[in-house]
C-alpha cells in the first residue's frame, strides 16, 4: 500500500471536527460576549451557554441544571472526587473512599490527595480481564464510605465497568456514587439514568470537541463541595467566566457523537479484525482486557520479547500513531498501572501497543496497519536477546 | 519529551545488531522487568576490539546508545574501551532526555560487562569494576 497517515490513537485525543469549528466560530467573532452580562451583547453568549447546555444533557439523559461545565476531565474527576468525600465527611462524618486499581490518573491522585486529609482509600482489584472485582467491591463498601469512584471505560484496555451494579451497591450504604465516563461517552450509550450514578465526568477532546473543555454531571439533589470561588458561574459551584466557544462545540460534538452511535459497530469489527489478524498472524502475543465487555475502538495487545517505545516510533516512522503502556514512553519508569493490576508481568506490560480506533478510521487504515505492524515487530524481536524465536510465521 | 536527530537515526538504524558467534567476550545487563537489556559481543585480537555487535530489547535510546557504544569502542584497544563512559555516549548522540540517561549507564556496563567476560576467559585479573547484577532495582538516574 501506498504510504498513509493512520491515527489509531483517539483515546489520547481526537481531531476537531469541521462542523465543531464552524458552530464554535461565531462565539469567537460575533458573540464575544460574558455571559453574564445583561445588554445584547451578553445575553447572546447566553443563548449559546444554555442551549449547549440543554444539549448535553439530552445526551446525557439529564436535567440541563445537572450539567456543569469545567476546564477539562481532569477537572472534572477532580471535582467529583474531593468535593464529592469532602462534602460527605463535612457533613455525614464518612472518611472512606472506595475506587478500583484501573482508574485514570485524575481519579488515583485525588484520591491520594483525599488520603494527605485523612481519608482511607480502598483500591479494589479487577479480575484478568480489568472488570471490577464485584465480591471485593461489595466487601469494599462500607458505612463510613463517602464515594465510590469506577471508571465507566478504562482509557488503556477499553474496559466496561458494571457502573449500574456498583452505583447500587454505593447507594445501599449512603454513598456517593461517581463514575469517569471520559472514554465513554461517544464511544457508547450513556445514560446517567440507567447508570444511576452521582456524578459522571466526560471531556470535549475526547470526542471532537477542542481541548480545554469538559463537563460534570451531578444528580438534582446532590451536594457536593464546591469547585472554584468567585463570581458565581455554574451555579455557584465552579466560578470562572464560561468558555461559551469551546462549551458550544463540545456540546455540537457530542449531539453528533450520540447521534453517530450505530456506526461504532463498524468500528467494533475493524477492531476485531486488526486484533484477530494480529493474534493469528504473529507469535507471542496477549490479548489485555475482555473482549466483549470494552469499548468497540479499543485494542490492547502485548507483544512479548519487544518494548513499546521502539514499537511506537517506528509505527511512527510508518505513519501509524499508537500509544504503548512502556515505561519509557512515559515520563515515568513504571510500566502501565492497569496492566499490571491485570497481573500482567512488568516485561510484559513494557510491551502493549494501544489502539484506539474512531468513526474516522476506515478499512484501508486498517489494511496499512495490518501491512506495517509484522515487519516491524519481526525487526525488533530480531534484535532483542531474550527473544526465543518464533512458532507462528 | 523529544530525541536528537543523531538517537533517532541510530535507533531507526541501528549500526553493528546481532551476535558474534566466537566472541571474545559477552556481557549482559539490565533485565526485562525494568524494560531494557543489553547484550554486548566483542571479537577482541592483540588486545583491540576488532569488532563488536549488540542485541537489545529496549525503547528507542536504549537501542541508540547501543549502537552508538559499539562505534565508539570498535577499533580502540581494550584499555581504551574500559575509559567509554556513558557521558561520551550520551554527548555522541548529541544529548538524551534526562529520564532516558539511565540507557547510556547501561551501554557503559554492557561494553564492562563484555571485557570483564573477555579477562576472565583469558585468565587475566579483573582490575576495572564491572556492573552488579541487580534483579530487583531498575536504574533510575534522577534528574541533574
Amino acid at each position: 500500500m501506498e504510504n498513509r497517515f493512520v491515527y489509531a490513537d483517539n483515546a489520547a485525543t481526537t481531531p476537531v471536527s469541521k462542523e465543531v469549528v464552524e458552530a464554535m466560530t461565531p462565539y469567537l467573532t460575533d458573540f464575544w460576549g460574558n455571559p453574564s452580562s445583561m445588554y445584547s451583547k451578553g445575553r447572546e453568549a447566553r443563548r449559546g451557554l444554555d442551549e449547549a447546555r440543554e444539549t448535553v444533557a439530552a445526551a446525557l439523559g439529564c436535567a440541563p441544571n445537572e450539567v456543569y461545565f469545567t476546564s477539562c476531565g481532569t477537572e472534572a474527576d477532580n471535582w467529583a472526587v474531593k468535593g464529592g468525600a469532602r462534602y460527605m465527611r463535612d457533613k455525614k462524618g464518612r472518611t472512606h473512599v472506595v475506587t478500583s486499581k484501573i482508574e485514570h490518573p485524575a481519579v488515583l491522585r485525588s484520591c491520594e490527595a483525599l488520603e494527605r486529609e485523612g481519608f482511607t482509600v480502598t483500591y479494589v482489584n479487577v479480575k484478568p480481564n480489568g472488570v471490577v472485582d464485584m465480591n471485593e467491591m461489595k466487601n469494599a463498601i462500607t458505612d463510613d464510605t463517602a464515594i465510590v469512584a469506577v471508571m465507566l471505560a478504562n482509557n488503556e484496555i477499553g474496559t466496561i465497568q458494571p457502573i449500574a451494579e456498583i452505583a447500587k451497591l454505593a447507594h445501599e450504604r449512603g454513598a456517593l456514587m461517581f463514575t469517569d465516563a471520559v472514554q465513554a461517552v461517544g464511544a457508547i450509550r450513556v445514560d446517567v439514568g440507567e447508570l444511576g450514578v452521582d456524578m459522571l465526568s466526560l471531556s470535549g477532546h475526547k470526542l471532537n470537541a477542542p481541548k480545554g473543555v469538559g463537563a460534570l454531571y451531578v444528580k438534582k439533589g446532590v451536594r457536593i463541595a464546591k469547585f472554584l470561588d468567585g463570581g458565581g458561574q455554574e451555579r455557584m459551584m465552579r466560578s470562572g467566566t464560561e468558555n461559551v466557544a469551546g462549551i458550544v462545540g463540545l456540546a455540537t460534538a457530542i449531539k453528533s457523537a450520540v447521534e453517530r452511535l450505530p456506526d461504532m459497530e463498524r468500528v467494533r469489527k475493524m477492531r476485531d479484525r486488526l486484533a484477530g489478524f494480529i493474534l493469528g498472524n504473529i507469535s507471542h502475543t496477549i490479548y489485555n482486557g475482555d473482549p466483549d465487555l470494552r469499548l468497540p475502538g479499543n485494542l490492547n495487545i502485548s507483544f512479548e520479547y519487544i518494548e513499546g517505545e521502539s514499537l511506537l516510533l517506528l509505527l511512527d516512522l510508518a505513519g501509524i500513531c499508537i500509544s504503548t503502556g512502556s515505561a519509557c514512553s512515559s515520563n515515568s519508569l513504571e510500566p502501565s498501572h492497569v496492566l499490571l493490576a491485570l497481573g500482567l508481568p512488568a516485561e510484559k506490560a513494557h510491551g502493549s501497543m494501544r489502539v484506539s480506533l474512531s468513526h474516522l478510521n476506515t478499512d484501508e487504515d486498517v489494511d496499512y496497519i495490518i501491512e506495517k505492524l509484522p515487519p516491524i515487530v519481526a525487526r525488533l524481536r530480531a534484535m532483542s536477546p531474550i527473544y526465543p524465536g518464533d512458532d507462528k510465521q | 519529551m523529544q530525541y536528537s536527530e543523531k538517537v533517532m537515526d541510530h535507533f531507526a538504524h541501528p549500526r553493528n545488531v546481532g551476535e558474534i558467534e566466537d566472541a571474545s567476550g559477552v556481557g549482559t545487563v539490565g533485565n526485562a522487568t525494568c524494560g531494557d537489556i543489553m547484550q554486548m559481543f566483542l571479537k577482541i585480537e592483540n588486545d583491540v576490539i576488532v569488532d563488536a555487535k549488540f542485541k537489545t530489547f529496549g525503547c528507542g535510546a536504549a537501542i541508540a546508545t547501543s549502537s552508538m557504544a559499539t562505534e565508539l569502542i570498535k577499533g580502540k584497544s581494550v584499555s581504551e574501551a574500559l575509559e567509554l563512559t556513558n557521558k561520551a555516549v550520551v554527548e555522541a548522540l548529541d544529548g538524551l532526555p534526562p529520564i532516558k540517561i539511565h540507557c547510556s549507564v547501561l551501554a557503559e556496563e554492557a561494553v564492562r560487562a563484555a571485557l570483564a567476560d573477555y579477562y576472565k576467559k583469558i585468565g587475566r585479573e579483573i582490575d576495572f569494576e564491572v556492573p552488579e547484577k541487580d534483579e530487583e532495582a531498575c536504574h533510575i538516574i534522577p534528574e541533574e
